[in-house]
């Protein structure tokens, strides 16, 4: 009696160790997230005291490194929603398209091979992606477009909605694979085409759920680096000429960090400036996306 | 005039059809040229002087070995740290915290949004933590944690989700026997859970594969010609090394670049047969 007593105990007391350390592993997470915005707001706080807030957001000259020094963010950022806007048009098509045919209209077997071939693409790493945008996408852009410079943001905009269709078709696929089947048969059943059933009813009743993978892919797109790093060019120009060199807020940073940047220096600080910008942008968005979902949410 | 109304509509339906079809056809044929331009311009260059060589001014010289010797010191860490530190908080989400709770909602809301933090926010808080604070430098271990922090909330997601879907009479049955809630876990829960965490797992670690932007934030280099030794030397990986090849104007370091990319591709893919391969050897231990 007494040894059961002793060793229940022991074991009670390993328990209550053991929840303590997975406390604590849970916790990182937070301190993650914690430790993102305290890092990027110190050096960003820095930043603001040598750079007024309001040439950062208004002027239209980025030359953090060459003397004059200017810091006006706006290049970058019409850089950086240039590519997110062109990649969405690919991406978004072509995803949703590929969302209604694998749900509407492919048959089982089909779907059973052609899903995991599109999940292939989005396991691709982007540096593949930056190759294929310089090695392939611009040369052939250049013999339709012959006035196409070497590094321009078309082309990484269209490598990039590529990599980024099967995070479109996979979300907006499963809210429509969510909807009934009754409600599909019902509608077949007064005489509907498939094209009708797709268009008028599963479309509307998984809105909410394409609308997030929208907003999910703009931000995803805004925080990818290594292909606008490699084929959109190093050039923070004020353009919306998709076939100019360009410059991104995440190119601006690999570009900096390729050199060796000394803690400290006002180049330093602005990495972290504009890494605070981004981390801000997608942080709404992805937001946005949650309350989408949330909001508009079909319960069935 | 009905039948006409009955036409058209089918007309539609097929035109419909095929714009849905070729949208599909449309990211196959891109996986395709993609892999096709990879091959048509790197398989030449790949041979095992290239792999078991350094990188070189002379790309007919240039090898892989210290971005590949890289890749794997950095990718191990990485497993070592961030499997138990995910899987652990899944444990603790899904069996232990209580749902309702704020502090638990907090943590979920948290996960779900670190998940869309763009990776090289990351590295500008690896090189902020651990880089400069921790002062780790710009070694090996600095990337593994930086890397460990970015695929934490997907194996996190993953854990939980194949956690969830054990089967509670299996949990209430083992505690019935008097066995204590951790050895429910680690006797009952794990194993259950063990293909869904292993895929998840395996999926996120091919992603720090192939990860460059957080490594070169926290300053891995471009150039290396050594092997590293411990964990606190400086460091390069495949992705990297890549990219530094393809910013090189010459036509033979695209070459090489590409002959690069059909490494790092072989290694992601070895990754996801490992993935498949262990799923089904547990899936028919369960069944």
């Amino acid at each position: 009696m007494r040894t059961l007593h002793k060793s229940k105990n022991k074991y009670n007391l390993k328990e209550s160790i053991i929840v303590k350390i997975l406390y604590v592993f849970a916790s990182i997470s937070i301190l993650t997230t914690i430790a993102i915005v305290v890092t990027l707001l110190e050096e960003t706080i820095v930043f603001f005291r040598e750079v007024s807030i309001i040439e950062f957001f208004t002027s239209t000259k980025w030359t953090p490194t060459l003397r004059p020094q200017n810091f006006g963010v706006l290049p970058l950022l019409t850089g950086t929603m240039m590519i997110a806007v062109g990649s969405c048009i690919v991406a978004l098509p072509m995803g949703l398209g590929s969302a209604i045919y694998l749900s509407e209209y492919a048959p089982k077997n089909v779907r059973k091979t052609v899903k995991p071939i599109l999940e292939i693409l989005a396991g691709i790493p982007s540096i593949v992606y930056g190759f294929f945008a310089l090695t392939f996408i611009t040369p052939l852009l250049k013999t339709i477009l012959p006035e196409t410079q070497v590094f321009n943001a078309a082309s990484a905009s269209i490598a990039m909605g590529i990599m980024i269709i099967p995070m479109v078709a996979s979300l907006s696929e499963d809210a429509m694979m969510a909807v009934p089947d009754s409600i599909r048969q019902a509608a077949y059943a007064l005489g509907s085409t498939r094209q009708e059933v797709a268009l008028k009813i599963v479309v509307p009743a998984t809105l909410s759920s394409i609308g997030a993978a929208f907003v999910l892919a703009f931000s995803r797109a805004i925080g990818e680096t290594m292909i606008v790093a490699i084929a959109a060019g190093q050039s923070p120009v004020f353009t919306l000429n998709p076939l100019d060199s360009i410059q991104t807020m995440t190119g601006f940073m690999v570009n900096i960090s390729l050199g060796d940047i000394q803690q400290g220096t006002i180049e330093y600080k602005t990495v972290f400036a504009v890494a605070a910008l981004l981390f801000a942008i997608t942080f709404v968005m992805n937001m946005t996306a949650k309350a989408i979902v949330n909001r508009y949410k079909e319960e069935y | 005039m009905r039948d006409n109304n009955i036409s058209s509509r089918k007309l539609k339906n097929a035109v419909f059809h095929g714009i849905v079809l070729g949208a599909t056809g449309f990211g196959i044929v891109a996986l395709i040229l993609l892999l096709m331009q990879v091959f048509r311009t790197g398989l030449m260059w790949l041979d095992w002087d290239f792999i078991l060589s350094m990188p070189s001014r002379f790309p007919e010289k240039a090898g892989i070995l210290s971005a590949l010797a890289g890749s794997i010191w950095t990718i191990g860490l990485t497993i070592l740290f961030s499997l138990p530190l995910g899987i652990g908080t899944a444990i603790y989400l899904e069996e232990y915290s209580n749902k309702k709770s704020w502090y638990n909602k907090l943590l979920q809301l948290n996960i779900s949004n670190l998940a869309g933090v763009p990776s090289i926010v990351y590295g500008m808080l690896g090189l902020a933590l651990f880089v400069r604070f921790l002062n780790f430098e710009r070694s090996i271990l600095s990337g593994a944690l930086t890397l460990t922090l970015l695929i934490m909330p997907v194996i996190i997601v993953a854990s939980q989700e194949a956690i969830k879907s054990v089967p509670n009479t299996l949990r209430q049955g083992s505690l019935a026997l008097g066995v204590t809630k951790w050895q429910t876990i680690t006797g009952v829960v794990l194993p259950y859970a063990l293909p869904g965490i292993l895929t998840g797992s395996i999926l996120a670690i091919s992603r720090a594969m192939g990860e460059a932007a957080p490594l070169i934030m926290v300053g891995a280099a471009g150039y290396v010609a050594f092997l590293p030794s411990g964990p606190m030397d400086s460091f390069t990986v495949l992705p990297i090394q890549i990219f530094n090849w393809t910013s090189r104007p010459q036509a033979e370091f695209q070459n090489i670049a590409s002959a690069g990319i059909i490494v790092l591709m072989i290694l992601l893919l070895s990754a996801n047969a490992v993935a498949i391969i262990l799923r089904n050897k547990y899936q028919n231990r369960m069944d």
